[in-house]
């Protein structure tokens, strides 16, 4: 017994427990353990019980919860990455666009009507700078008028004049701008129609340019 | 030769990457917002300073990215 236990090549007892070994710890080589499962390999339920006490089919066709969690967060960065890709091509976008309009330079000069043909009052409409883009002539007293781009600065709808109200109203979304600034008073039109920029020659109203404001 | 990462740091490494990438997404959409609100308003003062920004913020992301990839191919080469 003596030579036994005198031997250094004598089997080490892996039980930590053992009489006379309690409490010790890392006097066996880890060798003598069965090899442990990989932590790579655990696999957990959605609901976190044993794998014993999952339903047949979970048995059988085992899904691996955390690598399929990890793989769904990594798709999702790839597809925040994509949104972020769109939104710098967006940027760019407006920068074309801008270059694009520098390019065209100032808007011709055009004659809309002759003070004469508008009534105090009432509006009149015309296309300026080009044939797309609608705006309105108004005359406010005998000697002032006014003109903005018919677009609404919300989305996009045809505006309407109400000079009896001071207005110009947006049925779409029931937006209101002032008929002597075009600056937005009500609904969700943040920023004010683009205003034409007018010249009076004798008795012609004259367009002369473009006006574009964020306040 | 780099010990690669367990699943847990992983794990943990995507839900950072995430939560910053996200940020810096969301800053993307209000410059997006800002400057086109800028520049319909005749503004273009900022067109190309956000422009720099963003493709700035797209680089980070796509970093970030690249990074995660990285450490992917460090665990399936150890593998």
């Amino acid at each position: 017994m003596a030579d036994l236990m005198s031997d250094p090549r004598r089997l080490v007892d892996p039980a930590i427990n053992s009489p006379g070994r309690e409490g010790l710890t890392g006097t066996a080589p880890a060798s003598l353990y069965a090899p442990a499962v990989e932590r790579e390999q655990i696999t957990i339920a959605p609901d976190f019980a044993p794998a014993d006490v999952q339903p047949a089919w979970r048995q059988d066709f085992p899904v691996d919860w955390p690598q399929d969690l990890y793989v769904e967060r990594r798709d999702f960065m790839k597809f925040m990455v994509l949104t972020s890709a769109a939104f710098t091509l967006g940027q760019i976008w407006i920068g074309a666009q801008n270059w694009y309009r520098k390019r065209t330079g100032q808007p011709i000069i055009q004659r809309i009507a002759s003070i004469d043909d508008v009534a105090v009052g009432s509006a009149v409409g015309f296309t300026y700078p080009d044939e797309h883009q609608r705006c309105l002539l108004v005359r406010l007293t005998t000697s002032e008028c006014v003109a903005f781009s018919q677009e609404c600065t919300h989305l996009s709808c045809a505006v309407i004049p109400r000079p009896s109200e001071g207005i110009f109203y947006c049925p779409c979304h029931e937006g209101r701008f002032d008929l002597r600034t075009g600056t937005p008073i009500a609904g969700p039109p943040r920023r004010p129609l683009t205003r034409i920029v007018l010249d009076l020659r004798g008795r012609d109203v004259y367009a002369i340019g473009v006006e574009e404001r964020t306040t | 030769m780099k010990r690669p990462f367990s699943r847990e740091q992983r794990a943990t490494i995507i839900y950072g990457m995430l939560f910053f990438v996200l940020i810096v997404v969301v800053l993307q959409l209000w410059l997006l917002t800002t400057t086109m609100n800028a520049w319909l308003g005749g503004d273009d003062s900022i067109v190309w300073p956000a422009a720099a920004a963003s493709a700035g913020c797209f680089a980070l992301n796509v970093g970030l990215f690249r990074h995660l990839v990285r450490i992917e191919r460090t665990r399936r080469d150890r593998a």
